[in-house]
């Protein structure tokens, strides 16, 4: 038995695969579908009651945020420094911690599984994934070919984000130029183990806008993560970093 | 149906060709390319069900991916028959790296070798290689039908595009 479950919310569809479903999992399920729906209400820079909206518009001060939110900027200033800045809880000049909301959403929502009981389970929040348990095996869509993979990874305790401009456009901006990088059609990171897509996510979203060169010297650098980089080069389209393979199958 | 053409070609779709081009002056380039096969099992027991994968040299160039994609596709005549083995040698493709070509035996129905026959090589070209990026030649597109994913990681979709979505199709798959 297998439990599946999609949820349409924060713009995009979340989707559960529990292959140890039972009925406090079950529940689970429902209860992180709560979570979700509960993080798009204080998050989402799209609703104009939104607790980021309200401090977005002026309307709330920044040092008025909830303890939530404040340790949501304060993870998203760690990410900011770890890369070197490519990485901003700002959007435009206002506050949109998006980057990495929706990462920190999917871990949420496995944490709940897993305090439930749940061993085998895999969260994909609109293209970004975290598994417990497996293994499990994770398409990387092709940004050539829709509907194709570019490539497969495999493994046990997967986490798996990918940034790129294919399905909403240029959405993420270099936050130094404020303009959108050119250089990628997509970029996927891959870590296992004791990794957690939040940060694995807002890590992906800083590399795609640091272009193809710094980025994959960037994530080379990080122990924990490998790369796949899709180029607009119809020549040389991929590049991976050195340890890629040993996720690959 | 494009399913009928797809016979031993289709078991070396799944390969993904990684060719380490580093410039550390080894000899042996098949001994340092790593090389692993990509959904080797599935389209071993499936492989008339392949569907597109198999015949992507066509498709894929379409995208102007061709000549990466048509790596190994463009094979020449098979040796082997429908039992799922032979040698296949890829058409020589020229990358940015320069020429690459590549040789597959298969037994059995999966990829038991492949030969590294053309790489490029040269000073010049090395030294535009990054050390930490490894060009990655995919032979064929992936097939998802093929590939047994449990999810798709991809760009951002919509709650709109999601209808569209590889993942979508896996859910609903496992909702029937």
């Amino acid at each position: 038995m297998i439990t599946r479950h999609a949820e349409h919310v924060m713009g995009t569809v979340f989707s559960f695969m529990v292959r140890d479903p039972s009925p406090a999992v079950d529940e689970a399920v429902r209860a992180a579908v709560a979570r979700l729906h509960a993080i798009d209400a204080r998050f989402s820079p799209y609703r104009a009651d939104s607790e980021v909206s309200r401090i977005a518009h002026g309307e709330r001060e920044l040092a008025d945020a909830s303890p939530e939110l404040a340790e949501v900027l304060e993870r998203c200033a760690e990410v900011a420094q770890q890369t070197d800045g490519w990485f901003s809880p700002y959007r435009e000049g206002r506050l949109d911690p998006s980057g990495w909301v929706k990462g920190w959403a999917v871990q949420q929502a496995c944490e709940l599984l897993c305090e439930a009981g749940s061993r085998e389970h895999c969260v994909n929040g609109g293209g970004d994934v975290q598994s417990v348990g497996g293994p499990w095996r994770i398409g990387v869509a092709d940004p050539f070919r829709p509907g194709e993979l570019a490539t497969v990874v495999a493994g046990r305790d997967l986490v798996v984000a990918t940034s790129g401009t294919a399905e909403r456009g240029a959405h993420i901006l270099d936050p130094r130029t404020g303009e959108a990088p050119t250089g990628l059609l997509s970029l996927t990171l891959v870590a296992s183990g004791r990794a957690r897509l939040a940060r694995t996510d807002a890590y992906a979203t800083a590399a795609f806008a640091m272009g193809p060169e710094l980025g994959l010297s960037w994530a080379e650098r990080q122990p924990e993560l490998e790369a796949l980089a899709i180029l607009p080069d119809p020549a040389a389209p991929k590049r991976a970093t050195s340890g890629f393979l040993r996720h690959a199958v | 149906m494009r399913r009928a053409i797809v016979t031993t070609t289709a078991t070396a779709a799944g390969v993904v060709l990684l060719l380490s081009l580093k410039p550390h002056g080894s000899q042996s380039a098949s001994a340092q390319a790593p090389v692993i096969s990509s959904g080797s099992d599935t389209s071993n027991t499936s492989n008339t069900g392949n569907t597109g994968s198999g015949s992507s040299s066509t498709g894929s160039s379409s995208s102007g991916s061709g000549s990466s994609a048509g790596s190994g596709s463009s094979t020449s005549a098979p040796s082997g028959t429908k039992s799922g083995s032979g040698s296949y040698t890829g058409t020589a493709v020229d990358t940015r790296y320069g020429p690459v070509q590549v040789r597959i035996d298969v037994s059995g129905g999966k990829v038991s070798k492949i030969d590294v026959l053309q790489y490029p090589n040269g000073q010049q070209r090395d030294q535009d290689i990054n050390s930490y990026a490894l060009p990655v030649l995919n032979q064929e597109a992936l097939s998802a039908q093929s590939a047994q994913i449990d999810a798709v990681s991809g760009a951002t979709y919509t709650s709109d595009g999601y209808t569209q979505s590889l993942q979508s199709a896996l859910d609903q798959a496992g909702l029937k």
